[in-house]
């Protein structure tokens, strides 16, 4: 009995010796990990990534090197501002690589500035993980071996919140988008979903300056066209302003109810959440969904002085999922990384039933169909979500059949 | 597009023209004396609407009270800017004042934006239009909101004041004369130097007023002035530099322009003003209402 104890024990302890062996061994390009936040530091959509994302970066780092000894100061975090443009994604994400020596790409709002770092990533064999950007393209015909797209997408978007708005009677939309390839494929998803729900468009979709701040030709529009929704594809600022004056030229008294493509915490806490009251939208998460949830945005609010976007959320996520697949690959190669992401199934306290699509990247999590609660339903500070319904991760997002992709 | 849609949108037009007829209006005014090109204005316009917030929170001051404050607040520091600052440029060349005032603007931008963000955690802040022009009011034609009919009156209103002062009294004399020849009106023993600060105050006051104006239409955030004064150098440019009635004139139509093009093609809306803007140009140099060089 006691030599088997024994036993045992050595064998624990050689096993225990030889992975951290391993773990040590793990092949890192100049010792270190380092992940390049690259994100909007300063305009429209800072508030909700920005450099929330870059410190919801931070946080997974720091939690996983508690969990990791062997990576202990091996992983470091850079932010880098893209101001939204793609030229200026595309030159930062070659610089990240090539002279700070990043490993992966995180974040990247704007779709066309995700587009355009990703094309770079793939040239240059590092991984992307897109969360702040929307467009489908990124796992249909602009995918590559090296972008995984995160979060949400358009065609979630669209599927949960057309669908859902569609359903309950609002079956005649006007909407506005605006017009750089954000705006351009969530009105197509949007259209789709719409049309596919029995509803219908009732006039070709309008595309807006971006950015921009007076809205009032639009509304003014829907006031003679009369839909039973106006429907507004516009993100961060310029949502709050479509909102503002959707709220100022009172169309919902008009009967013509608002339907929201992507809505963030922040915008909500922007104009107050009687502005949005009543209004539909599809998250991949928020700080109340439950304890878990609360535990981690606690976490985040103590760090960061604000509760975290669904946005910053994923950040820490994907960062998270990041690095354990690069102790999984003990590499931080780029293709040593994407074959441990591939396939990888997991669960953390923002995704949930989640797996990452070998053939499109695309990383699939339950969704949610929330509903803005009137500030006279709010429990607590930041509780702006009522719950509608869950969407499963297998049929929150395109199905494989559908997808363009090609690598 | 039916004639009363394109009705509804020339009225909604009005409102976007009244900011950009105020802004430059104050542009005209001072480009006509001071021969300065204040790149400055817009950030003065959003100084302006910040104020209106800032009084708000500080002292709870609603809009009535701000409507008056904040644009003196604003003529105020742009007056000690110009004494402070500007003069000590005005024997050089113009493109110095350019490069000042533009350098104001970053800073004075990036100054509001740490104070928002420091003391009220936010960096766009929402502002309400006094209850007795929230709402909206059927006009027949068009169900609009009672606020947005106030801009476009109150701006009216500010338009025809400047135009009695400047085209009806002594003072509006010395003005015109100083903007149509600064040498020559020196030389019937006026002192035009003098007039300069004053003159200067008024111009980015009428600036901080179409900002407190804007502030319960649009968020009030510290690059809300920054397309705006891009539009509205435009408008100043087709107008003729230094022309008031042009500026006026030109704001109102530029707001329309842009309002129609937006219901007929929306991708267009805010190109149009510089197509107009190059077509001018190059039929008319000096602008629509402006007095070719020769002639000064």
């Amino acid at each position: 009995m006691q030599k088997k104890l024994l036993t045992a024990l050595v064998s624990t302890a050689a096993l225990a010796a030889v992975t951290g062996a391993l773990a040590q061994s793990a092949r890192l390009s100049d010792n270190v990990v380092r992940v390049g936040v690259l994100t909007d530091l300063s305009g429209v959509y800072s508030e909700l990534s920005g450099p929330g994302s870059v410190r919801a970066a931070q946080l997974a780092a720091q939690d996983f090197m508690a969990a990791n000894p062997s990576f202990r100061n091996k992983v470091q975090v850079v932010g880098v501002d893209h101001q939204n443009k793609a030229d200026v994604a595309s030159n930062k994400a070659a610089e990240m690589i090539d002279r700070q020596k990043v490993d992966v790409l995180m974040d990247l709002p704007t779709s066309s500035a995700a587009l355009a770092a990703s094309e770079v990533a793939k040239n240059k064999k590092i991984p992307v993980m897109v969360v702040t950007g929307g467009t489908t393209a990124l796992t249909n015909e602009k995918c590559n071996k090296y972008t995984f797209h995160y979060a949400y997408d358009n065609y979630m978007l669209a599927n949960g919140t057309g669908t859902a708005v569609t359903k309950r009677g609002g079956n005649s939309w006007y909407i506005i988008y605006p017009n750089y390839a954000f705006g351009q494929d969530l009105n197509r998803q949007m259209t789709a979903a719409i049309r596919e729900n029995g509803g219908r468009v009732v006039t070709n979709s309008d595309a807006t300056p971006f950015p921009n701040t007076d809205f009032s030709s639009y509304l003014l529009k829907a006031q003679s066209l009369k839909p039973k929704v106006f429907g507004t594809m516009q993100a961060g600022a310029d949502l709050v302003n479509v909102v503002k004056q959707y709220n100022e030229f009172g169309l919902r008294q008009q009967g013509i109810g608002l339907g929201i493509g992507l809505l963030f915490e922040t915008d909500v806490a922007a104009l107050g959440q009687d502005a949005f009251a009543g209004a539909l939208a599809t998250v991949p998460w928020y700080w109340n969904l439950d304890q878990r949830s609360r535990d981690w945005a606690a976490k985040f609010e103590r760090s960061f002085g604000k509760k975290p976007t669904w946005a910053q959320a994923g950040v820490y996520s994907a960062t998270m999922t990041y690095l354990q697949a690069v102790a999984r690959a003990k590499s931080d190669d780029g293709d040593a990384v994407v074959k441990a992401l591939e396939g990888h199934r997991f669960s953390d306290f923002f995704a949930r039933s989640a797996y990452i699509r070998p053939q499109d990247h695309r990383v699939i999590l339950d969704v949610y169909t929330v509903q803005v609660k009137p500030r006279s339903q709010a429990r607590e500070a930041g509780d702006i979500f009522t719950k509608v319904a869950t969407i499963p991760a297998a049929r929150a997002f395109q199905p494989l059949s559908e997808s363009k992709c090609k690598f | 597009m039916n004639t009363q849609l394109l009705l509804i949108q020339v009225f909604n037009g009005l409102v976007n023209g009244a900011f950009y007829a105020l802004l430059s209006l104050g542009l005209a005014v001072i480009f006509g004396m001071l021969r300065i090109v204040n790149f400055m204005h817009g950030a003065l316009y959003m100084l302006g609407a910040f104020t209106a917030f800032a009084l708000g929170q500080a002292f709870g001051l609603g809009f009535w009270p701000s409507l008056i404050i904040a644009p003196l607040v604003v003529a105020l520091i742009g007056m000690a800017l110009e004494r402070g600052l500007l003069s000590r440029l005005y024997g050089l060349e113009p493109s110095y004042n350019l490069l000042l005032t533009f350098g104001l603007t970053l800073l004075t931008q990036d100054l509001v934006k740490q104070v928002m963000l420091s003391q009220y955690a936010v960096s766009s802040a929402p502002y309400t239009p006094p209850p007795a022009l929230s709402g909206v009011v059927n006009l027949g034609f068009v169900v609009f909101p009672k606020y947005r009919l106030f801009v476009i009156g109150l701006s009216l209103l500010i338009c025809l004041v400047t135009w009695f002062v400047i085209e009806k009294t002594r003072v509006g004399a010395i003005i015109r004369a100083s903007t149509e020849n600064p040498m020559v009106t020196r030389a019937f023993g006026i002192d035009v130097s003098k007039w300069v600060t004053g003159v200067f105050g008024v111009g980015v006051g009428l600036a901080g007023l179409a900002g407190v104006l804007a502030a319960p239409i649009y968020s009030v955030e510290p690059y809300m002035g920054a397309e705006l004064i891009i539009t509205t150098f435009a408008v100043v440019v087709i107008g003729g530099m230094g022309s008031i009635l042009g500026s006026v004139v030109t704001g109102f139509a530029v707001g329309v322009l842009a309002a129609i093009g937006a219901a007929l093609y929306p991708p267009i809306a805010n190109t149009l003003v510089f197509i107009l803007m190059a077509l001018v140009l190059l039929v008319r140099p000096s602008g629509l209402f402006g007095l070719p060089e020769g002639a000064r």
